[in-house]
């Protein structure tokens, strides 16, 4: 009898014990916290930091502090409220000024060099007597838009991404964040939505994927949305080019480099501009909330590695970039050069298009040709110039080589371009929808849809609409017809 | 895909043979993982460069890893996987960085887990290591940036602190790569057993000994395989909502079966994690 309750007892316990739920063991965890007093999470985390606190004072000590009294004396200054800004603007200007002077002559001479390859290629084949459109799909479609690209971007990356490393190695950018925080808390984003801000420099998507140093999901977003209005090394050559070719050129020769690096400058700070205003729009329509508070760390000034900024600028970033580049304007230039030779009505394929879109183009400022740049240019905005160039050119041989004066006759001159054109043009590279890789990477950060059409819908109808109002206001004015 | 132990010949394992090679990617099949944790901007990815000879990206920025960045190396003939984690100050909160890093120590399962800490800014580095050992015993603290400490005048003693922790200090400069094979060495001993860490931890009131006692042994009915019930249970404890809903939606016990999954698409997963 005893016997035979005892074994169902421990049956039933058994029974029990197998029967344990996840449901269980979390209310057997409610039940047990109030025993533990209500500042129990409280005294766990301060007896973590006691105890941190007293290991370290008996593993360290101090000899003497002179050398933090340098780092603080430049932090002082680098971040101080009255020089820290106008500071950074002046690096940011020092930087687009070497980029745009160094770039210069070696642009000239890969371009050199690249389109007499053309030109050589293109005789060889004929001497060959390969059917013209074997020779023109290769050489003036496929290989010039390769000539292109790596003429216009490879000499400004290679001069930039050194320099950005550097200033990323000695601890710069979050002093930047530090100096830029106070605006993006008025916005109701991010602090550190500046460090993201800086990686879209170089990259739009590497901009998106450095936005998981913030913890609110909100916030995130926010960054993740106005990162494009950061000018990615995709679309500074174009900016580079057309500060060179439209705003230089009405300076003397001695004062056109800071012209052009300063008006590139402008253009950055416009963009902060906009992602300040469209942070805080978002921030008081679908994205409500406070700015959250946060604890930024100001690194140690140190010693850049030479040799690993090499490394990272030139191989991770600069060829990086580059090659996704070349992938893109090899198609990209075939595409051209069928839409140029395949003719409907005695007319090219590509002019249908340009035609058809020229009056959208000339509402907002631009013209016909310039938007199917960028259709084509979606995958990457790098061959924004050259797509737009080669339909301008047509299918025939380039006879001189591509510099600012070949620009200027051609645009100016041929096309009708005026100030507002390469304003506008400036506006909408800005502003304009990411690339396709950008909103892909938003996708996979945001695991929604809706939020990577969201980041196309606010940019492109943030780009229609301010060329637009630039546009009008310029014929309102007169100052064009 | 895990060896048992080499049979190694014991002069291959004294440390003047000791041998390095960088793997860089080529972690196709390993013995040993090693997860790289710390506070952000401790260098943690020149760590990781200097033993796989991988150009992970480093920057003197805080918060630069976001994801898990993986890489091998060899020494002395046993092949290590190596996995970088976010930087971070605390595995308490629920920032994704965070939960990427707890994530793996808890159960990715590392073999060793090295933090890698700032001489020059030790107390707020030890909070993260305290909060490392306690998920696990197989720790050892990487005393980094041991020239720029020196530079401004601090003495770190790491065997006073390796007392403390009841877990090796090793100091190092990683940039300079001074006291790396030590590092190495005594990862290799804490993984054997030679070493025997006794990771110093927070014991709190009887109270919470006690709460604490009662859902461990809950919890081992529950998922017997859990590798750490005691940290899950101070989790649950304390209300943490992240981990309730792993355990309620069942993927804990799905983590806890994946265990440390030699593939990619496990990495992934934890990487993904905190996406939503």
């Amino acid at each position: 009898m005893t016997e035979a309750s005892l074994t169902s007892a421990s049956d039933d316990s058994r029974h029990s014990t197998s029967r344990l739920t996840v449901k269980d063991l979390l209310s057997s965890a409610e039940a047990l916290r109030p025993t533990l007093g209500e500042h129990f999470r409280d005294e766990l985390v301060n007896s973590l930091y006691r105890e941190a606190e007293s290991i370290a004072r008996r593993a360290v000590r101090q000899k003497d502090d002179h050398h933090y009294d340098l780092d603080q004396k430049i932090d002082r200054l680098v971040t101080s409220p009255i020089f820290g800004l106008p500071l950074m603007l002046l690096l940011l200007a020092a930087v687009f000024w070497v980029t745009i002077v160094g770039a210069n002559i070696p642009s000239q001479m890969l371009a050199n060099a690249l389109f007499s390859l053309e030109e050589q290629g293109v005789a060889a084949f004929n001497w060959l007597g390969l059917p013209w459109w074997i020779t023109g799909f290769l050489w003036n479609g496929v290989f010039r838009g390769l000539a292109w690209v790596v003429s216009v971007m490879l000499p400004p990356m290679a001069i930039f991404f050194p320099i950005f490393t550097i200033l990323e190695d000695l601890g710069y950018l979050p002093r930047v964040a530090f100096n830029l925080d106070f605006l993006f808390k008025k916005a109701g984003a991010h602090g550190k939505q500046s460090l993201s801000m800086a990686m879209g420099f170089g990259c739009n998507a590497a901009g998106v994927i450095s936005t998981r140093v913030i913890d609110s999901p909100r916030e995130r977003l926010i960054a993740i949305l106005t990162n494009n209005f950061v000018p990615c090394n995709g679309r500074f050559p174009t900016l580079i080019m057309l500060a060179t070719v439209f705003v230089a050129a009405a300076f003397p020769p001695a004062l056109a480099s800071f012209a052009a690096a300063g008006s590139v400058v402008l253009v950055v700070m416009i963009g902060a501009f906009f992602t300040l205003a469209v942070s805080w729009a978002l921030s008081r329509t679908i994205l409500k909330g406070e700015a959250s508070a946060f604890t930024l760390e100001l690194p140690p000034y140190r010693v850049p590695n030479i040799g690993r900024i090499l490394y990272t600028s030139l191989i991770d970033r600069t060829f990086f970039v580059l090659m996704r580049a070349v992938m893109t304007a090899a198609p990209a230039g075939a595409v051209i050069w069928v839409l140029g030779n395949l003719s409907v009505n005695g007319m090219s394929l590509a002019a249908h298009i340009a035609n058809f879109l020229n009056p959208l183009g000339v509402l907002i400022g631009l013209d016909g040709v310039i938007l199917l740049a960028y259709i084509i240019a979606i995958p990457a905005n790098e061959i924004v110039v050259p797509t737009m160039l080669m339909v301008y050119m047509g299918a025939g041989m380039m006879t001189e080589s591509p510099d600012h004066n070949f620009l200027y006759h051609l645009l100016v001159g041929q096309h009708g371009w005026t100030l507002l054109t390469a304003v506008n043009l400036m506006l909408f590279s800005l502003l304009h929808n990411p690339c396709a890789t950008t909103i892909l990477t938003i996708y996979k950060e945001t695991n929604s849809k809706k939020w990577a059409i969201m980041s196309v819908v606010i940019t492109l109808g943030l780009a229609f609409l301010i060329t637009f109002l630039t546009a009008s206001l310029a014929r309102l004015a007169g100052w064009v017809s | 895909m895990r060896s048992k132990k080499l049979n190694q010949n014991p002069c291959e394992s004294c440390p003047a043979n000791a041998q390095l090679a960088q793997m860089g990617l080529k972690i196709g099949s390993f013995d040993r993982v090693v997860a790289l944790a710390g506070n952000p901007n401790t260098g943690k990815s020149t760590v990781f460069n200097a033993l796989t000879g991988l150009k992970q990206h480093t920057g003197n920025w805080p918060g630069k890893t976001v994801t898990r960045a993986e890489g091998g190396y060899v020494f002395n003939n046993i092949r290590y996987k190596l996995v970088d984690l976010p930087g971070t100050y605390s595995l308490l909160s629920a920032s994704q960085d965070e939960e990427v890093a707890r994530n793996f120590i808890l159960f990715g399962q590392p073999d060793c887990t090295i933090v890698v800490t700032d001489a020059t800014a030790l107390e707020r580095n030890l909070n993260l290591a305290l909060q490392v050992m306690e998920i696990t015993d197989h720790v050892v603290i990487a005393v980094n940036l041991m020239d720029e400490a020196r530079r401004k005048g601090l003495e770190v003693d790491t065997r006073s602190l390796a007392r403390d922790l009841g877990v090796p200090a090793i100091p190092i400069s990683a940039r300079t790569g001074e006291g790396m094979q030590t590092l190495l060495m005594t990862v290799e001993q804490v993984i054997s057993g030679e070493i025997r860490t006794q990771p110093r931890r927070v014991q709190g009131p009887p109270e919470l000994q006690q709460a604490v006692e009662a859902l461990t042994s809950k919890l081992r009915q529950l998922i017997p395989e859990m590798p750490n019930p005691r940290w899950i249970a101070i989790r649950l404890l304390d209300g943490d909502h992240r981990v309730q809903e792993a355990l309620v939606s069942g993927e804990l016990l799905e983590l806890v079966q994946a265990q440390r999954g030699a593939d990619v698409r496990f990495s992934q997963k934890i990487a993904l994690q905190g996406h939503q």
